[in-house]
Order: structure tokens, then sequence, then C-alpha cells
């Protein structure tokens, strides 16, 4: 099931955010240089893992993180990822939290694993995640380093795919918490 | 700017906002919420209005991140509107604890920022309890009383509903806007009652169903309690803007601590506080305190003077007593096939079949078909140890087949369920905090019995395997603060008349659900709302005579 841009507007529209003009600009200026490339490693980041990571380097290390915790039926990841990212990535806290919490998550695969997240095998992309203790940590912004990756990067994830109309279908709910889906499909029945 | 952590809350900075007193004000009004604000309202424009607030005004634009707080697990309910802290301390004591600041919101549109939005008028006989049903009090008021008011209530909140409610009281005209049409859940409901002789109906909802006043239709973003960002479900800020457009003038963030009285038995001023430490006092010639079951006793009570050293309006020593809630009956479970839920955050189908069945031993209940039974998906997603396709696995099991019924119990008045002030806890001003000692009787927790034993019925004849009952054992607060302050022709026997002014000062009137006598099982907003159109009625009446 292909993620568009319509689900990452919806899922940026369920945060608050916007940005997607601005993306679809870069992304014009971008097309062909990078995309599902990036799966294979070959449009890494340009930040050497020193200091905070600038914007491209916060959407490869997540669009990684995503391939790891969004299911195999998704598609589309790239393109979903940085459109939702081009709207949280705003200068606000939030948007630092995430820069933050996406320096540790580096930090930790160049240290334990010789090699940018983007660059990491998908089980040792899981495994990086769940040595940070990412999987059983619950989120706080505030919290420890699992605590923060779970709320910045993890969850972060996981709410932008499931409040869209896409991740809501893959459940069974085309209208999920958070998206404005309208005051119809909760009088249909099932399809 | 995005994300749940970046609401400021209102609680810094706005250093160049003017909240000193309004010379020569008519009316004072202290509470921004549903009932001040419809107060406010009404009164603006023929009178000079002010009204104040103990918590800020909320800025729209972050709605959409308060819904994000509503759906991420490190944010709690009181998280979502910024509840809590040294501002929002209270005791609870007592049968029951009372979970106060989930059930509350402070600022400008006060708790109906997080409610759900029924509106119910209440039954005939909720008005004659002591009268018909041989327990609690009847009000000093009838029915037909309030019934112009009730209408007027629903064009005010904009109210999407029907008249296929054969239960329902008596009503001359059709509401504002059409009802929302019955859900798929609902329509399974309705082949299990009707094999058992139980009637569904539509129920009446302050959201809506199509554009009113400028408001949008619901879109469906499915939270909308604690908060609808699209504005389709109403709250009070809808009558601030309006007030202040009239020329009322709002200051938030300014609770009030105590009022004022001169040797005439009159109301003179409203001593309030604001952020930069200063003190302030608004004089006026009227009063109208509308500050909730639970503040406006305590306001009272912070107030006592030599003259009245119970506290103000506290002749007949009851304010503060009578404190009720209304009681959660409620059954869930599963079925072999898709419900459909949790598209939208409201119910479209009730049943007040039964509720006219009280008596001495049984109380008024009304009984609610869900449509948001069992998880939502989003936020099951941020929970658990997995992702991937086993999070998808685990989500796809949890989701799709649940059924739920609710319901909500009266409870009668009883004089030890009480809000007092605590003895030696205070707020960040210093000033005592309220104490809640929240008890129920036989009564309520039969009737909860009661009801349950009808939704399991309904859900077996349903088919579903019933996973759960709320119980008396498990029942909670539906968070309506009601009795506190309560309305009697006597005044030793109630703290406001049935103008709802208070029987010791004659310029001093309360806008509340405290005013209750007896509660009826009916959520209490549009009472509320009623009540308070009628005080203003009634303010302007008497000012005029002055």
């Amino acid at each position: 099931m292909e993620l568009t841009r319509r689900d990452a507007a919806a899922a940026l529209a369920a945060v608050g955010a916007t940005g997607g003009v601005a993306l679809g600009v870069r992304r014009a200026a971008d097309e062909g240089s990078g995309g599902e490339g990036a799966e294979d490693g070959d449009a890494g980041p340009a930040w050497d893992g020193d200091g905070p990571p600038d914007d491209e380097a916060v959407r490869t290390a997540m669009t990684a993180v995503a391939r790891t915790v969004y299911p195999e039926a998704v598609s589309g990841i790239d393109a979903f990822v940085e459109a939702f990212l081009g709207g949280r990535l705003d200068g606000s806290t939030h948007g630092e939290g995430i820069r933050a919490a996406v320096a540790e998550v580096e930090s930790a695969a160049r240290s334990w694993y010789d090699a940018p997240v983007a660059d990491l095998a998908p089980a040792d992309r899981d495994a990086l995640l769940r040595e940070l203790g990412a999987d059983v940590a619950e989120e706080n912004p505030d919290g420890t380093t699992a605590e923060r990756v779970r709320y910045y990067v993890v969850n972060e994830l996981l709410l932008a795919l499931y409040a869209s109309p896409t991740g809501g279908e893959l459940v069974g709910i085309e209208n999920p918490q958070g998206y404005a889906g309208g005051a119809e499909s909760y009088q249909r029945g099932p399809r | 700017m995005s994300g749940a952590e970046s609401v400021a809350d209102g609680r810094s900075g706005e250093a160049d906002i003017d909240r000193t007193p309004v010379p020569d004000a008519d009316v004072c009004v202290v509470g921004a919420g549903p009932a001040g604000a419809l107060v406010a309202d009404r009164l603006a424009g023929d009178r000079d209005v002010v009204v104040l607030d103990a918590g800020p005004r909320f800025d729209p634009a972050d709605r959409l991140a308060r819904q994000e707080r509503a759906i991420r697990p490190s944010y709690g309910r009181p998280d979502v509107w910024g509840v809590g802290g040294a501002r929002d301390v209270y005791e609870t004591a007592g049968d029951r604890s009372y979970p106060l600041n989930h059930a509350r919101v402070k600022g400008v549109g006060g708790s109906t920022l997080h409610w759900q939005g029924m509106v119910m008028r209440l039954h005939e006989d909720d008005f004659n309890s002591a009268s018909e049903r041989g327990v609690g009090a009847d009000w000093p008021i009838e029915y037909a009383d309030l019934r112009p008011y009730y209408a007027e209530a629903e064009k005010e909140l904009g109210v999407a509903g029907a008249s296929d409610n054969p239960y329902a009281p008596p009503r001359e005209e059709p509401h504002p806007m059409p009802a929302f049409e019955p859900s798929y859940s609902d329509s399974l409901f309705a082949e299990a009652c009707e094999e058992l002789g139980i009637d569904m109906h539509s129920v009446p909802n302050a959201r809506n169903s199509e554009p009113y006043e400028g408001r949008s239709p619901c879109v469906g973003y499915g939270t909308c309690q604690p908060v609808c960002p699209s504005g389709a479900k109403y709250d009070a800020t809808v009558h601030i803007e309006r007030a202040e457009e009239k020329g009322a003038t709002v200051v938030d963030r300014a609770p009030v601590e105590r009022l004022e009285h001169d040797g005439d038995d009159r109301v003179t001023a409203a001593v309030y506080a604001t952020p930069d430490g200063e003190r302030h006092r608004q004089a006026a010639d009227a009063f109208v305190v509308a500050a909730g079951g639970v503040e406006t006793p305590r306001l009272l009570l912070l107030s006592a003077s030599d003259r009245y050293p119970d506290g103000l309006a506290n002749g007949s020593g009851h304010v503060g007593e009578f404190f009720m809630d209304h009681l959660f009956a409620g059954a869930g479970g599963t079925l072999d096939e898709e419900t459909r839920q949790n598209h939208v955050g409201f119910y479209t189908s009730a049943c007040d079949q039964f509720y006219d069945e009280a008596d001495e031993t049984q109380a008024p209940f009304k009984l609610e078909f869900f449509n948001y039974a069992g998880p939502s998906p989003v936020e099951t997603a941020l929970t658990g140890d997995d992702w991937g396709d086993a999070l998808l696995d685990r989500l796809r099991d949890g989701y799709g087949n649940h059924v739920a019924m609710g319901g909500l119990v009266e409870q009668l008045p009883d004089a030890e369920s009480r809000v007092t002030l605590a003895d030696d806890r205070t707020d960040d001003r210093g000033n005592p905090v309220p104490r809640v000692e929240w008890s129920v009787g036989d009564r309520a927790l039969d009737t909860i019995e009661r009801a349950n034993e009808i939704q399991v019925d309904i859900l077996e004849e349903l088919g579903a395997d019933v996973e759960w009952v709320a119980g008396p054992d498990a029942t909670g607060p539906a968070y309506h603060h009601m009795g506190t302050t309560r309305m009697s022709d006597d005044p030793d026997s109630g703290v406001v008349d049935a103008d709802c002014r208070t029987h010791d000062l004659d310029n001093c009137w309360i806008a509340s659900s405290s005013v209750f006598p007896t509660s009826g099982a009916m959520n209490p907003t549009l009472t509320i709302a009623a009540l308070a159109l009628r005080v203003a009625d009634d303010v302007d009446a008497r000012l005029s005579e002055t």
C-alpha cells in the first residue's frame, strides 16, 4: 500500500504543521539525485557526524528508521517521511528535539556499527534501535536517550503513519484519529 | 510551530496585556466557561461587562498540537489544556477519590474545551424529584419555566438533534441542525434492541452536523474529548468572542480570590490576582459567579468576613454541600465481525426508555451506544515494544470488532458529599485549595447494576463476547460537578433562590450546575446554558430597576 503526499499532508494536519509547499520545491530540485536509491546507501548524508545534523541528514536517518518501524506492506516511504519532516523541522522546540534525537541515533550507529544508520543492514538498524532501548522505553520528550529516541524518532514516525489515511487503512480504519476524514465514514459498513 | 511540547499553555510572557479593572462596570462575571460566556454575551452591548477568568486565553492555532497531546501517551488528560501544578492543587477525601484535574479546564472557554458536547434537556420529573420520586429535592422552578430557555440555549450552542425520542420532554420546535446520522455500529445494536423491545433514538450533539453560524461542520478528527481542532464542537470561546465584539472586557489569568461586600448585603468588588503578582479590585453593580461546581463554593468560602464568618452567601450553611456527579455504567466486548469504531469521538444513538422509571430505589439513568469502543489504532501504535510487521499484526488483532455501551446514573444529593477548604494546603497564591469529599449512595450503585443488566442483555443479544462491565465497584464520575450552591425558595435550605440570585446578597447571582438541587442523569451543560440565559435576563431586569 503506497503512502502518498496526501498521507503526509494528513499526518501533518493531525499535528498542526504545514510545509508541503516548500518541500515540493525542494523535491523538484532534487529529482533523480536520491530518492529510493538512498536505501542502498549511495546517497548518504553529507553530514559527517559532528555537530547537529542538518535537515538532509535528519531526513536520511529518519527515512532509514522508517524502513525498520514501518510494515513491509507500505511503499513510498522516502517521499512520505520527507514530506512529513518538511512540516516538522520548522525551527520549533519539537523540530530541534527530532534533530537532537537523530544525532544520538547516528552517534550510536557510528560507534557501534561503524556506519551511519542509513547504511546499516535492516537487521542492524533494528538491533541498533533495540540496543538504544527505544523498543521498551515509554516516550518522553524530556527523558533518557531511549525515551527521547522513542518520542522523537520511533513514535514520530509511527504517529505520522497511523494518523494518515493509508496507515489507517492498513489496520482497517480509513479515518483514523487525528485525520480529518469527514463525518461519513463512521456510517459506512465494512468494505 | 508544530509539536505537542511546543504549546506554552499561556502561563508565561504577555507582559503587555492590560489586566487592570474596568471603571464603571455594570456587571462582573467570574469565570469564562459556558455559563459566564453566555451571561456576558447576553448582557454585553447594553451593559458594561467584565469577565475574569483564572486561566489563560488559549491560542486557537495550538489546537492541533493539543490534539497531538491527546494522542501521544506521554501526555495525560490534564496536560492537553495545561491543568495541574501549584495553581490547581486540590485534596480529595471521603468514600471515593475524585480526579478533579481530569474533570476541568481553567481558561477562556472553560471545561467546554474538553467536553464531549452532549446536550440533553432534563426531564420534567427531574425538577420534582422529591414530589414525584420520593427522594432528593424539588427545584423551585419547573421544566416549563426553563423550556423557552432550553430552546434558546440550543440555538446559542448550535445543537444537532431530531425529534425521534419518545421519552424526551416536550419541545415546540426542531433542533437548529439535523441530527448526525446513526453509525454503522448503531445499526448492529438496532437489531438486538428490536429483539429485546428496547428503543433507540438519536441524541442531541452540540456539534455541527452542517455549517453553523460561521463554524465548521464536523470533519471527523475523532478526538472530540478532549479537543476539537475544527471548532465544530461548541465551546464557550464562541460567546466570549461575541461578547468582546459587543464591548465586553475579558481578562484572563485573573483568578478571583474573594468577593468583598458592604454593610447593605451587596457585593462591591471581586479581588483578583494577575500574573505580575499584583492584586486588583473589580467593582461592579452586579456580580455573576460562574466558576463551576467546585471553584464557585470555594470562592464563596474564601470570601468569609466578619459579617459572614462561614463564607459569603452561606447563611444556610449549605455552600459546598450536596456535591454530585453522574455515575458511569458501562459494558463492552467483541463481535466476530467488523464494527467500525473510532472514526468519530461522539455517539449518535441513545436510549432514554428507562429514565422515568425512577423512584425511591431506582435512579434515573440513560444508555449510550458508543462509536468509540476498543482501542484507537494510532494511540496503540505508540505503545508496546514492537514495530514493523509485528506492530501491524498487533494493531489488526486489537482493532475492528469491539462494541460497547455506556450510561449515566443520577446520584442523590447528600450533605456529606461536599466541597470545603483544605485545612493546610494552599495554591500558588497562598489560598486554601478545594477539598472534595465525594460519596455515592446505594440508590445510585443499585441503579448502575440495573443499567449493567440491560447493557449485558443487549450485548449478548448482539452476539458479543462480553469482556468488561463497569459496575458499582468500577464506576467513576462523568466530570459533571453539581449541587454545591443549591437552589431553593427557602433561605435556610439553599444558597440561591429560584432566579439563581443568592439569598444573602442582593446583587450576586450564580450561573452554574452548582445550583442544581437534584441532578437528573442528563449531561448538565444545556441546563447550565439555559439557566445562564435566564440569569442574564434577571440581572438585566434588576439593573433596570435601580
